[in-house]
């Protein structure tokens, strides 16, 4: 399949603002179309011991050129419902609601021909770990041409060059080199930089970057994550961010969402965020990290873990059980609330 | 680029001489145990040698000629020099050398083992892959009943089953007796190997002839080898499909096909090439007794040929070659090895 | 889960059959299985002789369910040299490292390095055709993996805790191993065993089939199809096919219990 037949998001919504054949603007609303909708996500795995509702009711969106920053726990969703948008989890994932709209392309309910065409090509993810996330016997430069064979009319002379030209984007020293390279031959951070390759060498309109830099060491960390916001700056691409690091993601996020036991607790601009936040849980982790410091890990603050996902009694809030602010309204169907600002929090007592 | 180059260059000469270096020592035990296994006899090695109707005098004879009225040491440099030159002995039934005679016969079972060791892997990956990718499915509980039902298979009962059903009940083989229908004169010998000599003198009857024979004794090989090898590629398919890299591999939208194949299967791969020399292990030791069955004239049957007329010097040498051979196939898996895993040629 | 249990039922009754056979076999037979008779030679399964004779007349069911304790009896035996010895070397291996360690690799290296058939066959064709040979060449070709197994073993408990404490209460060398070491490597020894067991008896029979170690009227599985293989391409099929058979069965019980074993003891490694 090449470009030219499969479902384009990025062709059509480039020029900004410019709505897709598939959505008809609400008229009530002023057209602000998101480049990414997801509304009322559920999702479960089937598991041994029972199924674990893992993602319940998620909803979230991302503009044009906007960076979204996802933090919270270990083990709270946040790979789970990216992995679910791209349509690579496992064979025990379910997903039983929720939709999923980029750019007009339903995410969720596209064959799976479709939604291959648009992976790598309009949407793109790059995971942590990046040595083991790539073909440890495939020169990195072949697996460049891989993407670009997938995705693009690109003849195949030119090949080389334009996976040459994917990895000089990404401040390579001596890509010409490192093309025929074999990901061992490479530091974690040239792997890294290599994915990152990958996953912009289509252009894509939106890139996950999930955890790029944990495993990385700390100067490391601080370049990939600069390459990230230039390029993303430069040709006007949305960001995901999913991080522990608070601090990472105020200082390169518009805007925040924190998750909690597969549910949005709350989602603000990342100023507003830190400034005032409503939901306990957020309060807990600001409180215990100072503007610009460590990650969520080294946090013992928020007393309690994450309850058990296979339970069936869990309160509708799954953070009540942790949570010093609960009233007995709590044990009520959670509902989000608009907190004006764009400050949205799901919590019935909110600081 | 070029510095690049180089230093792979040179990595790869190093890999290959530090293989070499790690095969000679097996070499060098394979030696001394077929040469302890020729001297460790009990009572008189000169007696056994000379097989069971020789006079004193020939016994006499042998003992001076295998040197076993000197000392350990000169006799294990004796049997090296011997070895040097290719001498093995002679045999007694035939009286001519055992080393021509293995060698003649050397191609028949090479023949054999390599068909049987194609025809297994082209069977036993496609089911490892087809149980890895729909783990709990009916592929999967078969390929795990074919995998323990296929090593408990005693080979040279289902070769007599399969002789049973495929030329006395149906009559579709034919009879198991050799390489060749004596109705036929065997292909000009280029390579050794009937099928290609047949293809080479593109004589179709000739082909279809070799194959018919080859089938059945080859399907009885491959039997017992497409346990280990499905097993194998099942779960280290199963290792790789869970895996970082083919879930960026499925991130950047590649085809499945291509996900399956190219980014999963050749990283599948590299564990059932290690474990081909087990595999080789057991294909040369069957088909010892599928040779039996099916009177297949190669050293296998040989050897046992000699056996049964108390001909030692053809067993020894049988058992020599044999081990010779094996540690050469295992050096190949290595290289091989080498080959398609870029980082064992670089690992200190 | 359900399939397997049944499964792992069928082999343990299987196998549960064959030990009261090995055990009984000889006062069971309708039978006696060396007596010969001309007047009944080769005559097909029938009610009288449910598996036939043979071409000497004797009855197959008879000899199939004597030789059992043959097979049996190489099996045990040589399995159980190999883990006596094997064990004894590869705990001094894994223990002291160094040399000790470097000859005992290099025996086991050395051993595998042969086709293990094509070794057992020229070690029984060296020291002479008898039974004795057949068990110490099938245990020679098992002895590797046994020493490996017990060699790893040690080497990664060598260092724990309850080996420390009890080397700094004074424990000798040779009471560490046997009363600390040997029970913690006692279980993957058990999976190992149980795993080789099959094998065992398939390298023996091979090694009778090709007319080595146990020797004719003496009934063995072995033997018995190598008497029935020049009979299949005339169609006296019965004579090969109810020993290799037994055979075949035996072996098959002995690796699914090897399986449910090593599932039982050891889950990851389950393939
Ligand atoms: N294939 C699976 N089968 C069953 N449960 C799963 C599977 N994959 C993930 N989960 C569960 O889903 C939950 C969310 O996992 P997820 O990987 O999304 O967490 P995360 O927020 O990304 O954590 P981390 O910060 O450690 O990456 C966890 O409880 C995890 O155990
Ligand atoms: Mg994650």
């Amino acid at each position: 399949m090449n470009a030219a037949q499969s479902p384009s998001i990025a062709g059509q919504a480039r020029p900004a603002g410019a709505v897709s054949a598939h959505q008809t603007p609400d008229p009530a609303k002023p057209a602000r179309v998101p480049l990414l909708d997801v509304r009322d996500l559920h999702l479960q795995f089937q598991t041994r011991t029972g199924v674990a509702r893992v993602l319940d009711g998620v909803s979230l969106h991302v503009d044009r050129g906007e960076t979204l920053g996802i933090v919270g726990e270990s083990g709270s969703g946040k790979s789970v419902l990216f992995l679910a948008l791209l349509g690579i989890l496992e064979a025990n994932a379910r997903v039983t609601a929720g939709s999923a709209s980029f750019g007009g392309f339903d995410l969720l309910g596209s064959s799976e021909a479709e939604r291959s065409s648009v992976r790598g090509r309009e949407l793109a993810m790059v995971f942590q770990n990046p040595r083991a996330a790539l073909n440890p016997i495939r020169r990195v430069g072949h697996q460049i041409e891989d993407v670009l064979l997938r995705h693009t009319a690109t003849p195949r002379h030119a090949l080389q060059a334009r996976a040459i030209d994917a990895l000089r984007r990404v401040q390579i020293a001596d890509p010409e080199a490192r093309y025929h390279a074999y990901p061992f031959e490479l530091s974690g951070g040239q792997c890294q930089r290599v994915m990152i390759a990958m996953a912009l060498a289509c252009e894509p309109a939106l890139l996950i970057a999930d955890e790029p830099t944990t495993g990385l060491d700390v100067t490391t960390q601080a370049a990939i994550m600069a390459l990230i916001a230039r390029i993303a700056r430069e040709s006007g691409m949305a960001t995901i961010l999913v991080t522990h690091d608070l601090g990472l993601a105020g200082a390169h996020c518009d805007r925040i969402a924190v998750m909690h036991a597969g549910h949005l607790v709350e989602t603000a601009p990342a100023a507003e965020l830190f400034a005032r936040p409503r939901h306990p849980y957020t309060a807990r982790l600001l409180a215990s990290t100072p503007y610009g410091a460590r990650s969520i890990e080294s946090l013992v603050s928020v007393p309690g873990q994450l309850p058990d996902l296979t339970r069936t009694d869990l309160s509708p809030c799954r953070f009540s059980e942790r949570c010093d602010r609960v009233l007995p309204a709590c044990a009520g169907a959670l509902v989000t609330r608009d907190m004006g600002e764009g400050h949205h929090v799901a919590c019935h007592n909110p600081c | 680029m070029n510095a690049q180059r180089l230093l792979a260059a040179r990595a790869g000469v190093a890999f290959v001489l530090r293989r070499l270096a790690a095969a000679l020592p097996n070499l060098l035990g394979v030696v001394i145990v077929t040469f302890l296994l020729t001297r460790a006899l009990p009572g008189d090695p000169a007696a056994y040698f000379a097989g069971p109707a020789a006079s004193r005098e020939a016994i006499e004879e042998v003992r001076h000629a295998l040197g076993l009225d000197r000392g350990l040491a000169t006799q294990f440099g004796l049997y090296l020099r011997d070895l040097a030159q290719g001498d093995l002995g002679n045999s007694i039934s035939t009286g001519r050398p055992v080393a021509t005679e293995l060698v003649e016969r050397l191609p028949a079972s090479l023949e054999l083992t390599l068909v049987a060791l194609v025809l297994a892997t082209l069977i036993a990956v496609p089911l490892g892959v087809l149980a890895a990718t729909r783990p709990g499915s009916m592929v999967d509980h078969l390929c795990r009943v074919i995998a323990t039902a296929g090593v408990s298979l005693p080979t040279f009962f289902t070769g007599l089953l399969l002789a049973y059903v495929f030329y006395f009940l149906l009559g579709w083989a034919p009879p198991p007796t050799g390489r060749l229908d004596p109705a036929f004169s065997p292909p000009q010998a280029v390579t050794g190997f009937y099928l290609i000599d047949a293809l080479l003198d593109a004589d179709a009857e000739l082909l279809a002839a070799v194959a018919g024979q080859i089938a059945l004794p080859a399907i009885t090989l491959a039997l017992f080898v497409i346990a280990p090898i499905s097993r194998m590629t099942r779960a280290s398919m199963l290792g790789v499909l869970s895996s970082d890299f083919v879930r960026t591999a499925r991130a950047v939208g590649l085809s499945r096909a291509r996900v399956l194949y190219v980014y999963a299967l050749r990283n599948a791969l590299l564990p059932v090439v290690t474990t081909l020399g087990m595999v080789f292990s057991f294909l040369l030791g069957s088909s010892i007794l599928v040779e039996k069955v099916f009177a297949w004239p190669g050293v296998g049957s040989y050897a046992l040929e000699a056996l049964v007329a108390s001909d030692y010097a053809p067993v020894q040498g049988f058992v020599l070659v044999l081990a010779a051979l094996y540690v050469l196939l295992n050096l190949v898996i290595d290289l091989a090895y080498g080959v398609v895993d870029p980082r064992a040629r670089f690992e200190a | 889960m359900r399939r397997e249990n049944l499964l792992t039922v069928v082999a343990a009754s299987l196998f549960a059959l064959f030990v009261l056979l090995a055990l009984f076999g000889p006062w069971l037979v309708p039978y006696d299985p060396l007596s010969t008779s001309a007047g009944a030679s080769l005559s097909p399964p029938d009610a009288a002789h449910w598996f036939g004779t043979d071409a000497l007349g004797r009855d197959i069911l008879s000899r199939v369910i004597v030789a059992t304790r043959l097979d049996f009896g190489i099996a045990v035996a040589a399995v159980a040299v190999s883990f006596v010895i094997g064990a004894t070397l590869g705990c001094l291996a894994g223990f002291h490292g160094g040399w000790h360690d470097r000859i005992i690799s290099r025996l086991a290296d050395t051993i595998m390095a042969f086709p293990l058939f094509v070794l057992a066959m020229g070690v029984v064709a060296a020291m002479g055709n008898t039974v004795a040979n057949i068990v110490i060449a099938t245990a020679l070709i098992n002895l590797p993996f046994y020493i490996r197994v017990a060699r790893a073993e040690v080497n990664v408990r060598r260092e724990a805790g309850y080996v420390e404490a009890a080397r700094l209460s004074g424990a000798s060398d040779a009471r560490i191993l046997v009363t600390h070491l040997f029970p913690n490597i006692l279980p993957p020894m058990m999976v190992q065993i149980s795993l080789n067991m099959g094998w065992a008896i398939l390298n023996a029979a091979g090694l009778s089939f090709i007319g080595l170690g146990v020797r004719p009227p003496a009934a063995e599985w072995g033997i018995m199809v190598a008497d029935g293989a020049q009979l299949i391409v005339s169609g006296e099929w019965w004579v090969a096919f109810f020993p290799g058979l037994a055979l075949m069965l035996a072996v098959f019980s002995f690796n699914l219990l090897g399986d449910g074993l090593r599932d039982l003891i050891d889950p990851r490694r389950r393939t």
